[in-house]
Order: C-alpha cells, then sequence, then structure tokens
C-alpha cells in the first residue's frame, strides 16, 4: 500500500480513492497502449475484483494543438488540418470546415457539388462504421468480422482515391464546392459499391444480430437513459440507441439533404445492442441517399464562380487577366472573411461535429473551435461502466465508437 | 429566426440585462458572467433548450476588459432551436461561474477551456488539465502564447532569455 503512496504522480494524487489506499479495491492502469481503447485513451481503472467501480479516462495523448495552429494559416490552408482531427472521418470533416466558412462568408454552392459531397460524405460514414463494426466486433472476440468490413471498407477507400489521388486525407471538399469534378469511372464504381454492399449487410449480421455469444456480451450493458443521454451531450448513434432522435441532417439540413428520402434509425434501449442495431441500419440508410443522390445527380459546374474567395480554373489564368490576379492574390494573401462569429454543424458518424469560427476580418480564422462527438461521448464512460465487469467496459469503449484524434485535436 | 427564438432572446434579455448581436442571420445574447448559472438554469427548465451543443472560448488580447468571451451554445431538440450566448470575462482574475450542474457535460469542456484559456470555472468539480500534461505551463490558445518557434539565444541576450526557456534544467524546467 505504501508503494500506491509513494506514486502520487504529481495532480494525480486525488484521483486515488481512500478505499484503493486501503487495499478495499484495486487501480488498474488501462492504455494508453491497448487494443481495446481504440486509440491512444488511458483508463485509470477502480475495481473490485473484476467489477469496474469508477473508471477516469485521462486524454490528451494525440493533442496536436490543431485549433491553435489553424489560428496562423489563411483559411484555404487551414482546411488540410481538419482531416486528421477524425481520421475515420476525413470527408466529414472538411464538409464541416467548408460550410463554416461559407457560412461566415456568405458563398454559395453549385448544386452538383452538394449533392457530390452528400454521396461522398455518406460513403465515408459507410467506411466509418465498417471499422466500427469490424473493430468493436474484434473487441468482443468475433474475428472474422473485422476481415469482412475491411474488405468492403477498401472498396470505399479505392473510390476516394479514384477522385481525390488520396485513400484517407483527401482534403477534396473546398470552400466553394469541391477540387475537382469527378472521373468518368466515379459513377461506375460508386454503383457497383451499392449494389453489393447491402448483401454484405446483411452477411455481417448473420454473423452477430443472433450469435447468443454476442447477445450475452451486448444486451443490457452499458445502459443510458434518453434524458441521461441529452443531458451528457451525447450525440449520434450513441444517443439514438437510447431512443432521442437527434440528427443534424434532419435537425437542420445542409448541403441539400432534405431533398432524399431517408430514416433516423432508432432503439429505445439504450444498451450497447442498441447502438450495435442503430448503427447498421445507419449504414442502410446511408446506401439509400447515395442511391437517390446518384440517380439525380445533375451536371453543371462543380465549384463557385465568384472568384474572390474561390481559385479560378487553370485554363482561365492562361487567358484572363484578372483570373490571373485573383488565383495570385488567392495564394499569396487569402481571403478576407468579414468580422464575425458563426457555428455550423454536421452530422459525422459519431454525432453533432459542430465549428465554431470566428473571423476578426482578416485573411485567417481568429478562432477555430472544433465541437467534436467522440468528446463529448467519451465523458459519460465513468457513468455507462460504473458496476459492469471489465469485459463489458471493452464492449461499451467499441459501441459508443470514439476516436482519438477526435477527442483530443 | 423563428417568433420562439426571439421570444426567448427577449425574455433573457429582459431578465439577466444583456444584449445581442446579428450576424449572417443568427442573434447571439451577451450576458453578464455572474448571471451565467442561473442563466443556463432558466435555458435548460424554462426554455426547454435539453442539449448544450458547444462550449468555448475567445481570446481578444491585448484588450483588456473584456479580455475573454465565453461562447455557450444551447439546442432544443424537442423545440427545434438553437440559442448562442455570450459571456465577457475580464483579463484580471479571469473566472466564470460553473454550468456543470445544469448540462453534465460542461464538465469536460470547461476543463478544456481552462486548460487552453485558463479561465477558472467557480463551483466546477473537478478542474484540471485535460488536454495538456498536468505540469504543463502557460494556456496555448491564448493569443499571448507563441506558436511554438523557438527564440535564438544571442551572446548579448543568452542570459536574459536562458531564464525563461522552457527546457528541463534543474530536472523541473525551473
Amino acid at each position: 500500500m505504501a508503494q500506491i503512496e509513494e506514486v502520487t504522480l504529481d495532480g494525480m494524487t486525488h484521483l486515488v480513492s481512500d478505499r484503493a489506499l486501503q487495499g478495499e479495491t484495486m487501480l488498474l492502469n488501462m492504455g494508453p497502449q491497448h487494443p481495446s481503447t481504440h486509440g491512444v485513451l488511458r483508463l485509470l481503472l477502480e475495481l473490485d475484483g473484476e467489477t469496474v467501480l469508477n473508471a477516469i479516462p485521462d486524454i490528451g495523448f494525440l493533442h496536436t494543438g490543431v485549433e491553435k495552429n489553424m489560428e496562423a494559416k489563411t483559411y484555404q490552408k487551414a482546411e488540410v488540418m481538419s482531416d486528421r482531427l477524425d481520421y475515420m472521418n476525413p470527408v466529414g470533416n472538411n464538409l464541416a470546415y467548408c460550410l463554416a466558412v461559407e457560412k461566415l462568408v456568405g458563398l454559395d454552392v453549385p448544386v452538383r457539388a452538394q449533392a457530390l459531397r452528400v454521396i461522398l460524405a455518406e460513403l465515408q460514414r459507410i467506411a466509418s462504421h465498417l471499422v466500427w463494426l469490424g473493430t468493436s466486433a474484434l473487441d468482443l472476440a468475433a474475428m472474422s468480422n473485422f476481415m469482412y468490413c475491411f474488405r468492403e471498407r477498401e472498396m470505399i477507400l479505392d473510390i476516394l482515391e479514384l477522385v481525390s489521388g488520396q485513400r484517407m486525407m483527401t482534403t477534396y471538399i473546398r470552400p466553394g464546392g469541391i477540387w475537382r469534378d469527378v472521373p468518368v469511372e466515379f459513377e461506375a464504381a460508386v454503383r457497383d459499391f451499392i449494389k453489393i454492399i447491402p448483401g454484405r449487410i446483411d452477411e455481417y449480421e448473420s454473423l452477430l444480430s443472433k450469435n447468443p455469444l454476442f447477445i450475452d456480451r451486448t444486451a443490457g450493458i452499458g445502459k443510458i437513459s434518453a434524458e441521461d443521454a441529452v443531458n451528457w451531450g451525447l450525440t449520434g448513434g450513441t444517443l439514438r440507441g437510447s431512443g432521442v432522435n437527434y440528427d443534424v441532417r434532419k435537425f437542420a439540413p445542409y448541403s441539400g439533404y432534405e431533398q432524399y428520402d431517408f430514416e433516423v434509425p432508432l432503439r429505445t434501449e439504450g444498451d450497447v445492442r442498441a447502438r450495435y442495431f442503430v448503427r447498421i441500419e445507419e449504414m442502410r440508410q446511408s446506401i439509400r441517399i447515395i442511391q437517390q443522390a446518384m440517380d439525380k445527380l445533375p451536371m453543371g459546374p462543380v465549384r463557385s464562380n465568384n472568384y474572390k474567395f474561390v481559385p479560378p480554373p487553370r485554363s482561365e489564368i492562361g487567358t484572363s487577366m484578372e483570373a490571373l490576379i485573383h488565383h495570385f492574390k488567392l495564394w499569396t494573401e487569402g481571403f478576407d472573411a468579414p468580422k464575425g462569429a458563426i457555428y455550423s454543424a454536421v452530422e459525422s458518424p459519431r454525432g453533432e461535429l459542430g465549428v465554431y469560427l470566428e473571423s476578426d476580418g482578416g485573411p485567417k480564422p481568429f478562432r477555430v473551435h472544433f465541437r467534436t462527438p467522440s468528446f463529448d461521448n467519451l465523458q459519460v464512460l465513468p457513468v455507462l461502466t460504473k458496476g459492469f465487469l471489465v469485459a463489458d467496459l471493452v464492449a461499451i469503449i467499441g459501441s459508443i465508437d470514439i476516436v482519438l484524434g477526435d477527442i483530443d485535436r | 429566426m423563428s417568433e420562439n427564438l426571439t421570444e426567448i432572446i427577449e425574455n433573457l434579455v429582459g431578465k439577466f440585462g444583456g444584449q445581442t448581436i446579428e450576424f449572417a442571420g443568427e442573434t447571439s445574447v451577451i450576458l453578464p458572467a455572474e448571471k451565467i448559472t442561473v442563466a443556463a438554469r432558466v435555458i435548460h427548465d424554462e426554455f426547454g433548450f435539453d442539449l448544450l451543443s458547444a462550449l468555448t472560448a475567445v481570446d481578444y488580447w491585448p484588450q483588456e476588459d473584456p479580455r475573454f468571451h465565453m461562447v455557450y451554445r444551447f439546442t432544443s431538440i424537442p423545440r427545434h432551436l438553437m440559442l448562442t450566448v455570450r459571456v465577457p470575462v475580464p483579463a484580471v482574475e479571469a473566472s466564470v461561474p460553473t454550468i456543470e450542474t445544469v448540462y453534465h457535460n460542461a464538465n469536460w469542456k470547461e476543463r478544456e477551456v481552462f486548460d487552453l484559456f485558463g479561465i477558472k470555472f467557480e463551483g466546477h468539480s473537478d478542474l484540471r488539465r485535460i488536454l495538456m500534461p498536468h505540469d504543463w505551463e502557460g494556456h496555448p490558445l491564448r493569443k499571448d502564447y507563441p506558436l511554438g518557434y523557438e527564440e535564438p539565444q544571442f551572446s548579448f541576450n543568452f542570459d536574459e532569455i536562458d531564464v525563461r526557456k522552457p527546457y528541463a534544467k534543474n530536472g523541473r524546467g525551473e
């Protein structure tokens, strides 16, 4: 016992409870290098045998100062950093940031670009959910699912590579539209994918949904009521598993989501199993959205022609003096945004991803803040895990679907 | 902006004595810092804003009073409304009452603001650093905090810079 008292870790002393010091309970350090914490998350657990009495998350291992760094870059250059926040959802992060910039400067986006944004964001959502499904099932020892999910995710990454040249950090969505139009192979690739994936999702379900081992490990575990879930700021599938109908795509539609017909899957149990069903169903709804967007994909430009904010196409630079000047001004000093502050949000695969953007009238953001869903979703972990076993803790971490890059920023 | 929100904003301004600012079609309310806990309680219970979407701060250094603005973003899921509240905070003894008692998720969000801006929250149950290491000095998101370039030491100012240079000297960087 004396040893624990000596290892007081400076400011961490008060994390150690009296019970633990007297030997009634045991303190266990889990992470930051642990395969089931889904990243560099450290948990300080207070255990009574196998039962978790207390779980204290310790975060910040992946803190890269994105918000501070963005203040030193122009609006276009700062966007590249947004990919690196939630590395399972780079397209969604770009979308959130670009919508915020567009709202700040009052920039319109052509309809074709909006539809392409929706298609890519939904593909990214499926990719993210596939990683979630694979890894959280792997935590519960369902090994083969992981391989299947990553096989299908690869198809999505191939599509992203096709359009942007990058598998993950795409920065394909830009303020005022997208970088360039999609290549001709895009349509066939996406149609191919949405033809294959529904059957595959049924396959994943057949491996897990009625599997007695999976039910034992998930049903009734990590329960939270609807009221508590909202008060703890949960969003996304974690909140909808408790039966609260909050999806930013329906609540405050952006990028033309109001024209697509889709449902927001809800479950009322609020346990690990409910969150699993919500996310599985979300993948099916995403396919519906992609299908509709592909069917009525309009033709036309993919970038705004407001050259005060959007660089002119390369072909115009050789022939037009104004285009050359705009190009030069945009890539040297950037564009000035009006003085003011806005908040805009999108639905990321994990929940409400909001961007608070404040401008002082200059070409660089004065303050950027990312309201990241994982940050709030992780915060509730001590509440969810209280009284469950260590093995359940692993299932619960999987079910809240956190990405540490999203938490630490 | 919907009529409901106009009514709420008028009510808040009347009750707590604030102002409003308008930008990009949205109205934000500026409330005095000492009343924010009571205001949050009213916003939550009376006006039905059940979700605290975002909580952050902005530093206007070298401006002294107010140096900071706290920014709260509330969402009402049943009433389909969104509300932004700003709270000015002076530079000297920057502190704001906590709203953790009303919205549980304000706990970590306020810790983050404390960590990165050095604003204290009165009545907060667990005010420690959250993202930076616990023995870190300074608050990185303040405008007077450098982005991280090293100050070059020359012979004429070596000692002067060496005094404040943050690297391991006596094992503690003091």
